[in-house]
This record gives C-alpha cells, structure tokens and sequence, in this order.
C-alpha cells in the first residue's frame, strides 16, 4: 500500500477534533491543587497622579493572601521590554504596576491575591486609590502639537521617536508629474480581540528553585529570555508554556505586565498564581492595533506612470511601548511601493504618545497600512486622470522578469506574478459586464461599486538582521524505537494548523503515515529553542527548518539502511517508506527499521552515533513577498446607508502550498478582520481618554452574518528563498481585504463626487456623502 | 466579570417568588433567562442582595390562544416565540420580531418578560408591542394587575413596574384575518441591539388603512408608539407619497438618542426611512 502524498492536498486539521470538542487546554483549563487567584485593580482616569493607596481594608478581608502596589513592588520587577531598535526611540520605564502615574485607562494600579478568584475581585474594591487627575491627551494630531498635555512629563513633548526610509529624488519627481494627488488617511485604532483572552498561570518551585509559567502567548522562548531579564531570574531555571492558545493575531506577539507580575507573585509566594483576563481588561489593557494616520502624495504623468510617492505619517503609540510598538511604522514604509515599480519613495513616521493604552502587531501589523494607502492611491490617481483603474496598475505594475525586484524603499522582493493573480480575479468576476452592469443601475438611481486591491505583503519574518531578536526557527525531526516521529518546533502554532502541515512534510518525506508524526511545540522545556509565530513565517521560517531537518534524518536513515543491507547508499532507492536495493526488489528496509536499528545501534556504520534525529535552524536569507487580487463587488443604499457586498473574488499567490484547505481558513479568516476594519471596526476614546468602545456591545467585530460568499483561486509561485518554495499566508486576507472593500464604495459613490472616506465604512458617513445629491 | 455575593432563591411556586420578593424588597431582583440581568452584575453595575429565580415556575412558560387572545408566558424564551405554531398562526409579527433578537443563543436563553422587563430602549420586543397595543400582567403578594405596554415604559432601564411585582406574562387581541405586519430593524453591529426598530401592524380595505398600530424602539430612551403618524395614515389611501409624508413625522418632537453607533439626526432619518420601508413590506408581505 504506497503511502499517499500528503503536500498540496487538503488533509484535515488534526487539531480540530478535540477544539471542536471542547477538549483543548486553554490557561484557564488547567487545573491544578493550591492555586491563588489574581484580580487587578485598574485605573479609571487616561492620566492622574496616584497620591496614595490604601490597601489595609482589602488586606483585612478572609481569604485575601496579599495586596500589593507599585510602591510595594519597587524595582524588584524590571521594566516591560521593548525590543525595537531605533536611535531616536524615548523609552519610558514600563512597571508592572503603575508607579507614581497612571497614563492611560485599565493600566495596573494594584493586584489582590486570594485562594478563590471572588474573594480576589471582592479585595479590588476594598481598594482606595488617591488619585489626582491630570490632564490628558486622546487625539494623536494634538499630542503632537506644542503645548499638548505631556505624558510623560520627562520629556518636552509627546514625540516617542521618529523614522524614515525610502530613496529618490521627490522634487525633481514633482517637478516632471503632470499631476499631483495628496490625501490624508487615518487608520483607526483596532482591538484585535482574541476569542481566548491573555490569561497567566505562575508557579515557583521553592525546592528547585524553578519558576514554570503557563501563558497564552505566541512566543514563549522569547517570554522566557524577556521575564529572566525583568525578574534577575536565570532563564534556564524558567519554563515557558504555551498551552492551547485561542487566538493571538499579534497581540500575543508581546510581553505583558501581567505576565512579570504574575511570575514575581509566585515567586514571592512561594505558590501557583492564576490570573484570566475578562473581555473589559482585554478591551483596556491588550495592545491596539493601527493607530496611523498620514498624508500621501503621488506624482504622476498623464499616461499614469507613477513618477514618485511620499507618504508621511504619525504613529499614535499609546502611554507606553510595548515590545513591537515602534517597529510597526517601518513595515508600512518598507512596503509602501506596494506592487508598482516607483522609482522615488519616501517614507516618515512620527511616535507620539497618548493617554491610552499602547499599539503593537495587529495581524498584518504595518503592511495593511502601507496597502490601503498605495492601493487607495491608485484608485484617487484613476478617478483624476479619469483613467480605469485596471489599467493603471497593469501601467505600473512590476513585470514578472523584473524579479528579483528592488524597490525604492530598500526591500528586494523574491518573486512575483501580479498580472497572472489580477488576470485571473478580473475573469471571475466578470468585470467587462460589472462595468456596463454598473452604468445601468446607475440610470436607476441604484449604486454599485467595484474595488480593487492588487496587493503584495511582507512575510517569512525574517532574516535576523532585520528583526530585534532573531529572525531564524528552529526545527527537530526524531524517530524512536518504534518508528513513530516526532517534530519539535520553535514556532508556537496557535490556530495555524502547523500540527498538520508540518507532518505532512514529514510524512512525505520519511515515508511514514502522517497518524505516525506527533508535532510538539509551545513548551521551552520540550523544544530547545524558537523565536515563535508571526509575520507569517511558520511555514516558510519554521516550516522551512523542519523540512531540512527531515532531509538530515533521511539521509542518516539511508546510511544505517545501506549499513544494514550490506550496500553502498549509491544503490538504494527510497520508496513509500521503503529502502531497497535497486534491482533487487525484495531485498529492503524500512524506515520504522532502521529507527529500530538506530537505537539498537549494533549495526550502525562506523563512528556513526545512535539515534535517528536532527535539529535545523533555519535563518532564513530574505523575506517573501506574497501578492494577490482581491476584488470586491458592493451595492450602496444611499438613502440607508448600507453597503451590501455583492460579490467577493480572491486570488492569492502565497507561493507553494501544503494544504490548501488551511490556506484557504487563513484567507477567510484574514478577510473577515479585513472587513472589520473597512465596515464595522473602531476603538473609540473620548477626548479625556475614556474608553467608550470599552465592550463587545460597543466594538463591532465582523460576524459570520456580515461576510459575504467569498470565491478564492490561487497562482503559485514559488519562493526562491527556502527550499520547499512556500511564502506564508497568515495575513494575506487581512493586508488585501481592506482597500478592495473601500475601492469598491468609493467607486459606488463617484457619483456624488465622492473621492475617499476614512474607515470603518459606517452608514451613517455614508448616508452624509450622499446628502450633498447625485452631482 | 466576577458579580458581587449574593442570595439565591428558587421558589417553586409564584406564591412563594412573590412573597420573596416582598421580603426582599429593593434588595432584590427576579431573574428569567438572566440575559440582561447577569450581564450587568458580572461588571457589578447590578448588586442585588437577593436573586429570586423564576425558573421552576412551568406555568409562565406557556403560550396559549384563548377566545382571540394570545397569551404569552414571561418565561416563554425568544426561541420559542420565534417557532411557536400558536405564535406563527395568530401574530406572525411576534415570531418576527423574536427572530431578529440577539443571536441563536440569545434567543435560546432569553426571555420575552425578562427582556421586556428590563426596559432597555433598544430592546426588540418593545416595538411590537406596542403596534399590538399588548397587555402586561404585574403579579405581587397582593394580587396582579393588567396594565397597557403603552404606560409600562418610562425611560431607560425604567417601568412602571412596582419593586414588589412580576412581571408573570403578556396578551395580545389575535389580529383580525388579513392584517399585514412587518419589523424593519437596524442593528446596531456590536449588540444587535436595535438603532431603530419600527413595528408595524396594519388593516386595510382595498388600498385604505383602516387602522395602523406602529411601534418604535431605538430611537428614543422610551419605546414609543407613533399615534401622529398612525392618524395621518388611518382613512388615508396607503400610496408611497401618502405613506412617505405620514412617516416623516416619526422623529417629530423626539428627543432621538446619540451616541457613537448614531447621531441623534441619524436615527431620526433612519426612523423615518424605516418607518416608510417597513409600511410598504407589510402592505407587500
């Protein structure tokens, strides 16, 4: 019976029985003798002075094990981490619990511990806090501007650091345009909303002296390197774990404050500590996502040849940086050239701080960004030289020969065919007949709109020097006894479906059914070493090393089979899990053989060691650059308000792939966050830095009722970069998605002399564009 | 999301509920489905001392049609009303509306009194209602009252409910044969609250109302049934100019809500697009 091949083909994820089950480990699932309960106490002011706390009536009440402030905490615990490097960078000191300050709403004021998570929440308010209100800043712009309200009154101003990038000479590219177009955006903020929120469970060993912290986190080797740090605690004695994790799009890319202050309540108590986050701390207190806002200008001849763009922006960095928090502008500015060959760019970015909680990786993190302003500039250069705007980026685009391809903005792309994704969405969607379908019912006063995003991202994150804390993964392939693999991975799945795609590639390879491959990963104590997932780079980075870690265990395998058989490796084939001697059919080994043989070790070949595995750390030589047609169909209700998607098509180029039905959960899923972010999503904070969004009854994240049918095709191709030819896919939807919806609307809306509208796309802005009439 | 401490009670018959509710006077509170209730006490915007839980009370969980009458249990969950024959047969609108309330989840837990109860100024149930001019029953210790959903809503989160009483069921008149109904419901994205719900419940003899009941919720923080515009409408061909005129005095002399999911002009537009819309599906459905 040949052994299928597994890569390409839609296997089912091996994970989904026990998630749909309910059968999974979350944090909060686990369950263990002696736990304390962490409430935290919050503050309700954007910014205050703490004059005083008093705790001795939350001490006072049964059941209460301790309560601790700031002040109790002193410099015992260090700063939470920043890992981006910038030379302009201020850098406020981040304590796990507020110190003197409180600067944004749902920072940490004080923690109460008790043997049942009640008594915890009770001792909160029992709390009384001092505070003397300070005045606050909300708006991003005005932060900015002098005279604004410090939040950190160490500093003269709000600005946290600045950045720039690109290349070109954009006076002379003025001086040549026949045209000039400029517009603002504003990327509001987002909450990336998670279905499992953070939840923290610490537990010291006092015997060992060994600190074990389970957390829901997307990078528990990097947790442990950055608690050692904060804590003065050895990282070999620390054990990182990544349970089940229910969800991180980026925001789980961090390290928390809670996660130092729940490790040095364990330690202090020489005990477990259980701290869940609730869905208004997670609103309040887990980084934001976006929070940009920038003004764009594009010159341009009359044929549509884009000379050159400058996009200068801001970036609303909240009271504090979190570990990614100014890395984010650099991702739109290095992407800012979208899939147009412009010969001058220039990219600015500006940190300001504001009284509210902090931005970091949002799923797409910076690139989505960097799309829908290039791609909705695209559509505002069409709309003014009245040209389609099909042909304006077929006018731009980069050709398939120009790859590898250097952009303006530094970054080399691999590789590319963005007419072959665009060729193929256009003749999905009929678009020859939607243009004419459109002139029609606009006759009839109704208003359909096509949009288009012919997007390309950033992924396989990415070579080391481009990243703070290394950018390479770490893959191990081993065979016991009994010929069952194991794969230990550095990447931290948490929904990607890396137990599945990863044994694919094994069992391919080794020949062994893929019931056979255990995918271990999320524990610092079982994988020696990862950097984690984000930025899509578990196929392509983590992927990528456990395919090469395969290749080494095979190759060792024929060298024990050609021992065993009595051959040189030169006569072996390798077959559905099978070594056999060429022309002598019945004169074979297995591969569960020699993982026997390997371990028996009386027939290995000389100085060879026993075992069957290997270790591959893969770093990879650039990043990938997947790219896509997304093109979306919608119909406005201009006396409503309402935009109804009509049609959605979707043609992504992810590279390679190694299971299509995952590729395709990643593009739906990164579609519905898009169109979060175009129709429905906002964190809203008045201007004194109240959290008005501050719930699921106020933050409308997109639901299965509000996605339309989507249609999905793919190109393929391949990266040059890593060995399998694989880019990565984890954000594609999201990155795409957004300017496609918003073309699209805007396009409906030409008629009333509409040229852009910030996001989200709600009714009732809508509704104010159309009042002006039909012009 | 952890409530403050509190007292449980289940009495196992209404006599006993009412009287715990007596003794626990505004300490207390009556939970249904617990879909407004609880909510409001894990944030601990909500901490009553005493939790008086209806939920053995079999008898308030019914519908039945009774002499032209459809009586509804304040038990009886969004769910049921959504698929009840005796609902379905005698005042489609009802079921209507029930299948437009929160999620499957929602509907599956929560309850028409405990929702009605609760007086929110966007909740579904209020508008429909009202274009049915449906009765309310208020039980106490001391005996039940009937009273008109019209004078039952004051304000936010505000009835005219007594600390001592239940709310224990609702009636409607059965429609007469040929009436045409229709919910128009803009939703608020995140709650699934309504920004504006308009109830409509009319009778016509061939293209004239001969009488017209349209319920309101959203807009104002009360429930409101539209009587100016109902008078223009009744004896009034139903054209689309007609219709158009009669609903653009929906909003007049409301104070419309505002918030972050809509300006006060908004819904006050979107109230009176509705009310038009859902007019002329009531007269095509």
């Amino acid at each position: 019976m040949p052994v299928s091949k597994l890569v390409g083909t839609k296997v089912k994820r091996r994970e989904d029985p026990r998630l749909v089950q309910g059968l999974s480990h979350y944090v909060d699932d686990l369950r263990m003798a002696d736990v304390m309960h962490a409430a935290i106490l919050r503050s309700p002011h954007a910014h205050a002075r703490i004059n005083g706390i008093n705790t001795d009536a939350a001490r006072a009440l049964s059941g209460v094990v301790t309560v601790l402030t700031g002040a109790d905490i002193g410099d015992s615990v260090g700063s939470v981490p920043c890992a981006a490097a910038n030379p302009t960078l201020r850098t406020p000191p981040h304590p796990v619990l507020a110190q003197d300050e409180v600067r944004y709403v749902g920072e940490p004021v004080a923690v109460a511990v008790a043997g049942d998570s009640y008594t915890a929440r009770d001792a909160l308010d029992l709390i009384e806090v001092d505070y003397e209100p300070l005045p606050a800043v909300s708006d991003l712009e005005k932060a900015l501007q002098p005279g604004s309200p410090l939040v950190h009154s160490q500093w003269d101003s709000n600005q946290a650091f600045t950045f720039e990038c690109g290349t070109g000479d954009m006076d002379k590219a003025r001086a040549e345009a026949d045209v000039i177009v400029k517009q603002k955006f504003i990327h509001q903020r987002l909450a990336p909303i998670p279905v499992e929120t953070r939840g923290v469970v610490a537990r010291y060993f006092p015997g060992e002296d060994e600190l074990t912290v389970w957390s829901s986190t997307q990078i528990p080797h990097l947790l442990r390197a950055m608690l050692a740090l904060m804590l003065n605690f050895p990282e070999h004695r620390i054990r990182i774990i990544a349970p089940e994790v229910g969800g991180g799009f980026g925001c789980k890319l961090n390290v928390y404050r809670e996660e130092g202050l729940l490790a040095h309540l364990a330690m202090k108590l020489k005990g477990t500590v259980k701290w869940i986050e609730g869905r208004r701390e997670n609103m309040q207190a887990t980084i934001h996502g976006r929070g940009q806002v920038g003004t764009v200008e594009a010159a341009v001849k009359k044929d549509g040849t884009i000379l050159g763009v400058t996009y200068d922006s801001l970036l609303d960095t909240g009271a504090y940086h979190q570990l990614l928090t100014p890395g984010m502008p650099p991702l739109t500015g290095l992407m800012i050239s979208g899939s147009y060959k412009i010969p001058t760019l220039k990219f600015t970015s500006t940190g300001g701080f504001t009284n509210k909680v902090a931005t970091d990786a949002y799923r797409g993190a910076g690139r989505p960004e960097a799309t829908l302003v290039i791609e909705r500039t695209l559509d505002l250069i069409a709309r003014e030289l009245d040209m389609d705007p099909v042909e304006l980026r077929r006018k731009n685009f980069a050709q398939p020969s120009d790859f590898p391809l250097q952009v303006a903005t530094g970054l080399a792309y691999d590789s590319g065919n963005y007419q072959a994704a665009l060729d193929r969405a256009l003749e999905m969607v009929g678009y020859q007949d939607l243009r004419a379908e459109q002139q029609r019912l606009r006759e009839q006063g109704r208003y359909l709109g096509i949009g288009f995003s012919t997007y390309v991202e950033i992924c396989a994150m990415g070579p080391s020097a481009a990243l703070p804390a290394g950018g390479w993964e770490s893959g191990t392939v081993r065979m016991d006894f009994t010929g069952k693999a194991t794969v230990l991975t550095g990447v931290s799945p948490h929904g990607q479906g890396e137990e599945t795609t990863f044994a694919q590639i094994v069992s391919d390879d080794l020949g062994v059914p893929i019931e056979d491959v255990a995918v271990l990963h999320g524990d610092t104590a079982v994988v020696p070493n990862g950097i984690g997932t984000f930025g899509s780079r578990g196929i392509s980075v983590g992927g990528t090393a456990v395919y090469m870690a395969t290749q080494q265990v095979r190759e060792k395998a024929e060298a024990i089979a050609a021992n065993v058989l009595e051959c040189s490796t030169d006569d072996l084939e390798f077959e559905d899990g099978k070594f056999t001697v060429k022309g002598v059919p019945d004169k074979g080994i297995t591969i569960q053989e020699v993982a026997l043989q390997a371990h028996v070790a009386t027939k290995l070949p000389a100085g060879m060691e026993p075992g069957l595995q290997a270790t591959s750390v893969f770093e990879p030589s650039n990043f990938t650059f997947p790219f896509g047609t997304h093109i979306c169909v919608v119909e406005v209700d201009t006396q409503s308000g309402e935009i109804e998607i009509k049609k959605y098509v979707a043609v992504d180029d992810c590279g390679k792939v190694i299971n299509p039905m995952i590729v395709d959960g990643q593009v739906q899923g990164g579609i519905a966050q898009g169109l979060g972010q175009a129709l429905l999503e906002e964190v809203v904070y008045d201007e004194d830095g109240q959290l008005v969004t501050g719930s699921l009854m106020d933050y409308a994240v997109a639901r299965a009722e509000d996605l339309p049918q989507l249609e999905f095709d793919r190109t393929e191709t391949p990266s040059p970069v890593n060995p399998m030819g694989v880019k990565g896919v984890g954000e594609a939807g999201t990155i795409g998605s957004t300017p496609s919806i918003v073309n699209a609307v805007v396009d409906a809306l030409a008629p009333f002399g509409v040229k852009h509208i910030d996001l989200p796309l709600k009714p009732e802005k809508i509704w104010r564009l159309c009042q002006g009439g039909n012009k | 999301m952890i409530p403050a401490a509190f007292d449980y009670i289940v009495p196992d018959s209404l006599e006993a509920a009412a009287a715990s509710l007596a003794e626990a006077g505004d300490n207390g509170k009556v939970m249904a489905g617990g879909h407004s209730l609880l909510p409001m006490m894990k944030l601990r915007l909500a901490q009553p001392g005493v939790v008086i839980d209806l939920k053995r009370l079999d008898s308030l969980r019914r519908i039945q049609v009774d002499g032209g009458t459809l009586r509804i249990g304040a038990l009886v969950t969004h769910h049921q009303v959504e698929t009840s024959s005796e609902v379905k047969d005698n005042c489609a609108l009802l079921a209507r509306v029930a299948g437009s309330i929160g999620d499957p989840q929602v509907r599956n837990r929560g309850t028409i009194g405990g929702s009605v109860v609760h007086g929110d100024p966007a909740a579904d149930w209020p508008a429909a209602l009202l274009a049915m001019g449906a009765e309310l029953t208020l039980t106490s210790s001391g005996g039940a009252r009937s009273m008109a959903a019209g004078d039952f809503f004051l304000g936010p989160l505000t009835t005219a409910i007594e600390a001592s009483e239940i709310l224990t069921g609702l009636s409607v008149a059965v429609p007469a044969a040929g009436t045409r109904a229709a919910y128009r419901k803009v939703k608020q994205k995140a709650s699934g609250f309504a920004i504006v719900g308009i109830a409509v419940c009319l009778q016509a003899d061939g293209d004239t109302c001969t009488d017209v009941g349209i319920g309101v919720t959203g807009l104002a923080g009360t429930p409101f049934r539209a009587t100016a515009v109902e008078d223009q409408l009744r004896g009034k061909a139903l054209t689309a100019d007609n219709i158009t005129a009669a609903a653009a005095g929906v909003a007049d002399g409301v104070d419309a809500l505002d918030d972050i999911h809509a300006s006060g002009e908004f819904r006050a537009h979107l109230a009176r697009l509705n009310t038009a819309r859902a007019i002329q599906d009531a007269l095509g459905g």
